[in-house]
């Protein structure tokens, strides 16, 4: 928490909402509470809308065909917005989930690449989070691409990325150009410490706006109505970041 | 016939050097099962994780049992990196075999329906590919001008294992909504399942059980082995017990706290109990 009331994790999870808001369907794959968090937040501002499906875990998981569904729906081109990260992520929002150095001996093994090849390629808006923006995570070249930021024109692709969120700025990416632009800065944080701490280069938006802090209303639901829903998922998480005990 | 055995029959049919497929750890893990497997001694399985893995991979790779990995990610999720798995990878000590989740589901579902290969959307322009022989990229083939499209192989494993909560006397085995399970299964030459109980009835009479249930045709064989998803989960039955795999993750970070642990959880128990006395 800090003196503006608002601790950095509520900060990240008002600025995805506004992201998600007004689309169909969400969808956030494992080990995920901001974004899911932002999803649920979006829908109950939006009424219902966008419909938001949780892979982790029974709540909100309308899945019932396997591990498979989530590909094959995204595939269909009925998921909107997917969120991915990135150990790595490049100026050309190519990513990077299997290691740091070579391969296949890498210096420092990550997970994997989970479901990125496909679902950066076929789900509309893909928002990358990166919680720790520094310059080891931000590269000037990704060491392996698990997916691509862009595709030449004969490559199918209806998807891609379409905002980069990280715990000091939000950036659009332009498909078009291959290029990330500095849209907010979140408060606290200036346009001279995100160029000092991001590896590559990027535009600058002539208007770079301050990321708005989360209103108090959307605080309150967040820390009642958003806390109790995602308990279902990430208890600890509700616990530890919103305050919300689960009773059992 | 569906076989009902005891769990270390059901583990001695796995062969060295066997391609085993296992399902993530939050879909039903045989984690009795793979403790006895490491028990026997098992060596140079091909281990696939469908499409990702946690603690049970982790503790094959570091009990020595795998040769070759293939999987999209393996993590222990909340409990953080899978630290066996990290250590194999970067000394070289294991083949990786890098994937993605769809490209798993896809190539088992080239299996499940007999036909050698079957194609995948995205892909084109990740790293994963150059380091796949065994993966094609093909213009595509209907010249309908879909541009390139990759060719992904079937996968056909010799053996898939999975813990439920209940078999019927049948041999039939309730998977409720865990359906990659039933593909996994339709797709392996062998299927074992530890189960928690046999219950004496038939799931097929019942169209409310008969669509969550494999049937006794894809099943070798059954042992009961209650408690055989802990410390994971098994859902209806009993939670994750996420304490312990954070005390795992901690432990295992280096090779003789991971010694540790194998002597204490996994041989140093006749019949694979302690985990299940939990």
């Amino acid at each position: 928490m800090n003196a503006a009331g608002h601790s950095q994790e509520e900060l990240l999870v008002a600025t995805i909402a506004r992201l998600v808001a007004g689309t169909g369907h969400v969808a956030v794959g494992a080990l995920s509470p901001i974004p899911g968090c932002a999803a649920l937040l979006a829908r109950e501002l939006g009424g219902g809308r966008p419909r938001v499906s949780i892979i982790h875990g029974d709540a909100n998981n309308p899945f019932t065909d396997g591990g498979r569904e989530l590909f094959d729906c995204a595939g269909q081109g009925r998921i909107d917005v997917f969120f991915l990260g990135g150990a790595q992520i490049d100026g050309g929002a190519d990513i990077n989930l299997v290691g740091a150095g070579g391969y296949p001996k890498p210096a420092k093994r990550f997970p994997g690449s989970f479901g990125s090849a496909l679902m950066y390629f076929v789900v509309p808006k893909v928002i990358l989070f990166a919680p720790e923006h520094s310059r080891r995570v931000l590269v000037p070249k990704v060491d392996f691409v698990s997916a691509p930021g862009t595709s030449p024109p004969e490559v199918c692709r209806p998807g891609g990325p379409k905002a980069l969120v990280t715990g000091r700025c939000v950036m659009a990416f332009d498909a078009a150009r291959g290029r990330f632009r500095l849209d907010s800065v979140h408060p606290g944080h200036t346009v001279e410490e995100v160029r000092d701490h991001t590896g590559f280069d990027f535009d600058v938006a002539d208007d770079v706006a301050e990321t708005p802090a989360p209103e108090a209303a959307h605080l309150d639901l967040l820390r009642t109505v958003i806390a109790a829903e995602i308990a279902k998922t990430y208890p600890d998480f509700a616990k530890r970041v919103l305050g919300h005990v689960t009773s059992s | 016939m569906t076989s009902l055995e005891d769990l270390e029959r059901l583990a001695a049919r796995v062969p060295d050097g066997a391609l085993l497929a296992l399902a993530p750890d939050y879909s039903w893990v045989p984690m009795a099962a793979v403790r006895a497997l490491i028990r026997r001694r098992v060596r140079n399985l091909h281990l696939l994780a469908v499409p990702i893995s946690g603690l049970a991979a982790d503790l094959l790779i570091g009990a020595g049992c795998i040769d070759t990995l293939e999987a999209a990610a393996v993590s222990l999720g909340e409990a953080g990196p899978a630290p066996r798995f990290s250590d194999a990878v970067e000394s070289g000590a294991i083949r990786m075999r890098d994937s993605t989740c769809p490209a798993i589901h896809t190539a088992l579902q080239a299996a499940e329906k007999g036909v050698p290969f079957m194609p995948l959307g995205g892909l084109i322009g990740s790293d994963l590919i150059s380091h796949r022989d065994d993966w094609k990229v093909v213009d595509d083939p209907m010249g309908e001008g879909g541009g390139p499209i990759v060719l992904l192989p079937a996968i056909r494993p010799d053996v898939v294992m999975f813990h439920s909560p209940r078999a019927d006397k049948e041999g039939n085995v309730w998977i409720g909504r865990r359906r990659e399970l039933m593909t996994m299964a339709h797709a392996a030459k062998t299927t074992l399942v530890t189960v928690e109980t046999v219950e004496n009835r038939d799931f097929l009479a019942d169209d409310a059980t008969a669509a969550g249930t494999l049937a006794s045709l894809y099943v070798t064989a059954v042992a009961a082995a209650p408690g055989g998803a802990k410390p994971l989960g098994l859902a209806g039955c009993y939670e994750r017990d996420l304490a312990h795999i954070r005390a795992y993750a901690r432990e295992a970070a280096t090779a003789d706290g991971f010694r540790s642990y194998l002597e204490r959880e996994v041989l140093g128990q006749a019949a694979g109990a302690a985990s299940s006395a939990r």
